[in-house]
């Protein structure tokens, strides 16, 4: 009589989807009572996977490459000869969707013009990675080509203030007297 | 006077002997922790713990460590007592199996036969039962006492399931007695060595069946754990327990699965027998050298196959587990201890006589 009821309900009520499918309900045959025919069958499959190769990436170690068009970490840039890009004109912080760019300006002295590519610098730059949505809106805003987002992401940290990221972690190392640490950072990114 | 004399070599020897099995199981238990995360890994394509140590084969260290390191929390309505006497319980319950364990033939060291068993006792193999019963006291104290529904319920379940399957598992037992005519493990695995025979494995295929599967519902393995069930129950009757106490329960489980092993071993395959080789041929230091290293193989093997079967299969029902125990498994049993006995009797007195016995009476 249950059944009979479901089947009504049923033929009354669309599917939502066409993936439903009926349960059975039937009680266990002989065979299937004894449990041990499928409990058998089932650590064949388990065996199975002794053998099967795991996909685990052991991660500190091993690492899977980004693609290129990962938005990580913001880097602010040099040219080739190791000066600064960033005229911090404010572009990027006027683009940012989430406010999470500041940034105050200084004026560039005789003598550091092998440090500062243009009169006017950012000598304070942060970004708040906790505010930021990597969307790269600021590398595209920039006429510079002075940040651009790499491919990697900011790592985990203990308080809210080791988030801000100041010049001295965006900056990325000096291609003149670092060229490794430089062709590092600067990643697989082709149009910088 | 003789008899009452102290024999004090004796005492030491046993003394030495119980320290080394002691120690030897707790550290066989330890590494099955690790051996259970590692096989749960490998079967589910994970590399499984491997950062402690070299393979990680610190881990059951670091494991043990954060247990003693945590605070140890009595629940204010408890019944202090008991609450503590539950893991004690159920650790020394696990513990004291092994002293009837055979793990191999004697020693000869110092001039002496060493008997590589700590108690050959005539009834062995009922003291076994015995104290894998009293087990059940541990869960049970310890879930009473903690005051908490969810603990009781658990212990309930542990404790009916426990006196279900050991019916059934007596039973099996019983079959298996009836070829061997003693109850002392020693005696038993002695037969199975006799050249010329083979292990009661042969003889007791379904019986050793029913033995094992009861063997997991005893140690509350899957798809036996329903005292443990993490989804219904939280946690079992081991919920409000904390640092080394829970570090106890969990630990008398593996305890308890190694010395079932050892009992299926014993019972079923030759205990610390080397198939296809005589003993005899070897200088009897060998001898209970390798049968030691010979009866662990054997216990690896068993634990590997109780792992196996906890990451396959799901947990049984607790109208399916009752109904497995006393509707099948306790029929099955007696039926196997009906075959035995025609058999034994057939081989004795001839088919025909066999016959004419069964009917005329």
């Amino acid at each position: 009589m249950l059944a009979e009821k479901a089947d009504r309900k049923n033929s009354n009520m669309q599917a939502l989807t066409n993936r439903s499918k009926a349960v059975s309900r039937k009680p266990l045959s002989f065979w299937e009572s004894l449990y041990l025919p499928a409990i058998l069958k089932g650590m064949l499959i388990t065996f199975r996977h002794i053998f099967t190769k795991n996909p685990t990436i052991r991660y500190p170690e091993q690492q899977r490459p980004f693609s290129p068009v990962f938005r990580g970490l913001h880097v602010l840039n040099r040219d080739e000869q190791g000066r600064e890009r960033c005229t911090a004109c404010g572009l990027c912080a006027v683009a940012c969707p989430a406010e999470a760019i500041t940034m105050e300006a200084a004026e560039r002295l005789p003598g550091e013009e092998n440090q500062y590519r243009e009169e006017k610098y950012a000598a304070k730059y942060e970004i708040n990675m906790l505010r930021c949505i990597f969307c790269g809106l600021c590398e595209e805003a920039c006429p510079k080509d002075a940040i651009y987002l790499s491919e990697t992401f900011a790592p985990a940290n203990f308080t809210r203030k080791g988030f801000i990221y100041g010049k001295e972690d965006l900056l990325i190392p000096n291609p003149l007297t670092e060229p490794e640490a430089f062709a590092k950072a600067k990643g697989a990114k082709t149009t910088v | 006077m003789s008899l009452l004399q102290l024999d004090v070599l004796l005492l030491i020897e046993k003394l030495v002997l119980i320290v080394i099995i002691v120690l030897a199981s707790l550290g066989i238990a330890l590494y099955t922790t690790f051996a259970e995360r590692k096989v749960a890994a490998i079967l589910q394509d994970r590399p499984g713990p491997e950062r402690a140590g070299p393979l990680g084969l610190l881990q059951p260290f670091a494991d043990g460590l954060k247990l003693i390191m945590k605070e140890e929390i009595i629940p204010s309505h408890s019944n202090k007592g008991l609450f503590i006497l539950g893991p004690a319980l159920a650790m020394i319950a696990a513990l004291m199996t092994c002293a009837v364990i055979p793990w191999s033939s004697s020693l000869e060291l110092f001039g002496r036969k060493i008997d590589l068993q700590i108690a050959d006792i005539n009834i062995g193999i009922l003291y076994v039962f015995g104290v894998v019963s009293l087990g059940v006291y541990g869960i049970m104290i310890g879930g009473w006492a903690s005051n908490n529904k969810f603990s009781l319920m658990a212990a309930l379940r542990g404790a009916s399931q426990a006196i279900s399957y050991e019916l059934a598992m007596g039973l099996s037992l019983i079959a298996v007695l009836m070829l061997g005519g003693s109850l002392s493990l020693k005696t038993l695995v002695e037969q199975q060595m006799a050249p010329g025979s083979l292990w009661n494995i042969a003889y007791q295929p379904l019986g050793f069946l029913i033995f094992f599967v009861c063997a997991l519902a005893e140690c509350n393995r899957t798809p036996f754990d329903l005292p443990e069930a993490e989804s219904e129950l939280n946690f079992g009757y081991h919920q409000e327990y904390s640092s080394m106490k829970l570090g106890f329960y969990l630990f008398s489980e593996y305890v308890n699965m190694i010395m079932s092993s050892a009992v299926m071993a014993c019972l079923f395959f030759g205990g610390y027998d080397i198939p296809f080789l005589d003993e005899t041929t070897l200088s009897p230091n060998l001898a209970a050298v390798l049968g030691v290293l010979c009866l662990l193989t054997k216990i690896v093997i068993f634990l590997f196959v109780f792992m196996w079967i906890r990451w396959t299969i799901p947990r049984f029902r607790y109208d399916q587990l009752m109904n497995l125990g006393w509707k099948k498994m306790i029929p099955l049993a007696l039926f196997n201890m009906l075959l035995t006995g025609v058999l034994i009797l057939m081989k004795q007195e001839g088919t025909w006589q066999t016959i004419l016995h069964l009917f005329k009476k």
